[in-house]
């Protein structure tokens, strides 16, 4: 079940599309938000609210890379894998985070703290290698710098 | 030198709100098209002026507006899309746009979107911007307040609402119709043109997408005229350019700088030039999916024209940097994953060439090539060439390819013959 909280803020989002379904993306961001991820549940009642099929949502929310549809942990570390990034050395990066945190890309960490996946070019190569963990960007990386990054999210 | 894109711009402090960007001039072009202009005139001052789009195609924007139907029966209503989707690889100057001076944006929307009658505006950005995604909203809500967006736009008859829409992260958002598709809630699929967004659009209604750096381009181009525009450019096509330059080079960095600049300027000497112990040894000009220049290519002017000589384009206009320690055939197997993996899946060429250019790349780099792993590279160069597949993005991902096997076919054979990465 949504929340009312959930469905009022939907609605807003509906308000600035001339078709309900044209907030499908948003409720799908707005629903995420609150619970990390869609599970069919949740999909169903989203669409249920936006006047689709579970199905046609489902085809939506398994498009777009950053709607999960499956558990993510309490803070998703998103590591830029593009060419910028790639140049100036973030493969070093994600060894490091792979061996201090024991997880591969798509893996959660067993106290559900981390989740470790890779992100198209984050738009900021001129201070790479990047990556986001949740809101907040961390530019240019040293293997260093990424002990003290970590150490911030509880 | 003038720099009207980023004059407002200081990164010390927080980006102009409302009331002191009016003080600096702002909200004049919408004052003066609003009392002095028709729609159709804002059009020819933007055509006369020659601006070309700056989200990579380089299409005029002034001849795109002027395929929008117009006059009491067009299809209403019609819309205004801004692009700051910002999603090639090696991109990253609209940032700086939504970051720096989010109100020139909303102000070039607002002409942008009286030029061709578009009663709504939506701000496609993506999801990574969370920094813009604030400073635009709460942008947004001043505008409201101090009456240059809503029902009546100071008191001229005009109506336009602006709303944002922040993406969940897929390349193909960036594809024009694609983008369209995401806004109405859909995958980001391309469309089949005709009929062009300009006609059947974003619902089905008239519509124009115009990237950031275009959009923000327009109140310069409406208060100053299109002879100024034009003077700004060391090229025949108008204004300046947001330049910026990646890779292992000692200052990388984004810089406004008249249109024209050569790709050496923009590294040996706004990017400082390499770092100590790498050498030049390519750059692709504009995005990962611009031909690679190498050296001899340098001296060219870096506008829309003069880099198709030589078999390139300006695209985005932000540089990477390829050096003599960086391995070009691994550096070819990271752009093709990503091409792969953003391929939308529409079109056969594209959903099963991509993956099967990623793995052969793959294999050479990894020590298993073989000489005939060139014909088929340079086979699909060809079939997922234009022509051949639905939309850009196969083309797009094809050009590094093609140019990487012309300039750098010696240390593709290394590869083959040693079977082993050199640079590892």
């Amino acid at each position: 079940m949504l929340t009312e909280e959930e469905l009022k803020e939907i609605d807003e989002h509906v308000k600035q599309y001339p078709q309900k379904r044209a907030a499908c993306i948003e409720a799908l961001k707005v629903v995420q938000r609150k619970r990390r991820w869609i599970s069919d549940e949740n999909l169903k009642d989203i669409a249920g609210v936006l006047d689709m099929t579970t199905d046609e949502l489902d085809s939506v929310a398994t498009f777009y890379n950053l709607v999960f549809r499956k558990p993510v942990g309490r803070h998703v570390i998103l590591i830029c894998d593009s060419v910028s990034c790639w140049v100036m050395g973030f493969e070093k990066i994600l060894d490091h985070i792979q061996n201090k945190l024991g997880i591969k890309y798509g893996e959660t960490t067993p106290d559900d703290k981390f989740t470790l996946l890779p992100i198209p070019c984050l738009g900021t190569c001129d201070h790479a290698p990047a990556l986001m963990i949740d809101n907040d960007l961390h530019r240019d990386l040293s293997v260093e710098k990424i002990d003290e990054i970590l150490e911030k999210y509880k | 030198m003038e720099k009207p894109l980023t004059k407002n711009i200081d990164f010390n402090r927080r980006p102009l709100n409302l009331k002191d960007y009016e003080k600096a001039g702002g909200y004049q072009s919408v004052k003066k098209v609003l009392k002095e202009l028709g729609p159709k005139q804002v059009q020819q001052i933007v055509k006369d002026s020659n601006l070309k789009g700056r989200g990579g195609a380089g299409f005029g924007t002034g001849m795109k507006w002027g395929f929008v139907p117009m006059g009491d029966d067009a299809p209403k209503p019609k819309y205004l899309v801004c692009n700051a989707d910002e999603m090639e690889p090696g991109t990253f100057k609209d940032r700086l746009l939504l970051e720096g001076d989010p109100h020139q944006l909303i102000e070039g929307m607002i002409v942008s979107a009286y030029a061709i009658q578009a009663t709504t505006a939506y701000i496609f950005l993506r999801w990574a911007y969370k920094v813009s995604a604030s400073l635009l909203e709460k942008s947004i809500a001043e505008a409201y307040e101090a009456g240059y967006l809503g029902k009546n736009i100071l008191g001229s008859g005009y109506n336009l609402d602006m709303h944002l829409h922040t993406s969940v992260g897929r390349y193909m958002c960036g594809e024009e119709t694609g983008l369209l598709n995401a806004l109405e809630g859909k995958r980001a699929q391309p469309r089949v043109k005709p009929p062009f967004p300009q006609v059947c659009g974003l619902f089905g209604k008239p519509t124009i997408v115009n990237n950031v750096e275009t959009l923000s381009n327009i109140p310069h181009i409406v208060n100053n005229g299109a002879a100024w525009f034009k003077g700004l450019s060391l090229s025949d096509e108008g204004g300046t350019k947001l330049y910026g330059v990646s890779g292992k080079v000692k200052k990388p960095g984004a810089w406004e700088l008249p249109l024209g600049v050569t790709g050496r300027e923009l590294i040996f000497e706004h990017a400082g030039g390499m770092q100590d112990g790498v050498k030049f040894k390519g750059a692709l000009p504009g995005g990962a999916s611009t031909d690679f220049l190498i050296e001899e290519h340098l001296d060219a002017k870096m506008d829309f024209s003069s880099l198709q000589k030589f078999g390139s384009r300006l695209g985005t206009g932000t540089m990477i940097i390829l050096d003599d320690k960086t391995c070009p055939v691994g550096m070819l197997h990271n752009m093709q994953h990503f091409f792969a993996q953003e391929s939308c899946g529409w079109c056969t060429p594209c959903r099963d060439g991509l993956p099967w250019v990623e793995k052969i790349l793959k294999s050479i780099e990894d020590g298993k090539g073989k000489m005939e792993d060139l014909d088929t590279l340079s086979f699909h160069t060809h079939y997922l060439g234009p022509g051949n597949t639905f939309c850009a993005l196969a083309p797009g991902a094809m050009e590094p390819l093609q140019s990487s096997l012309k300039y750098f076919k010696d240390d593709y054979e290394k590869h083959i013959k040693e079977q082993r990465c050199p640079w590892k």
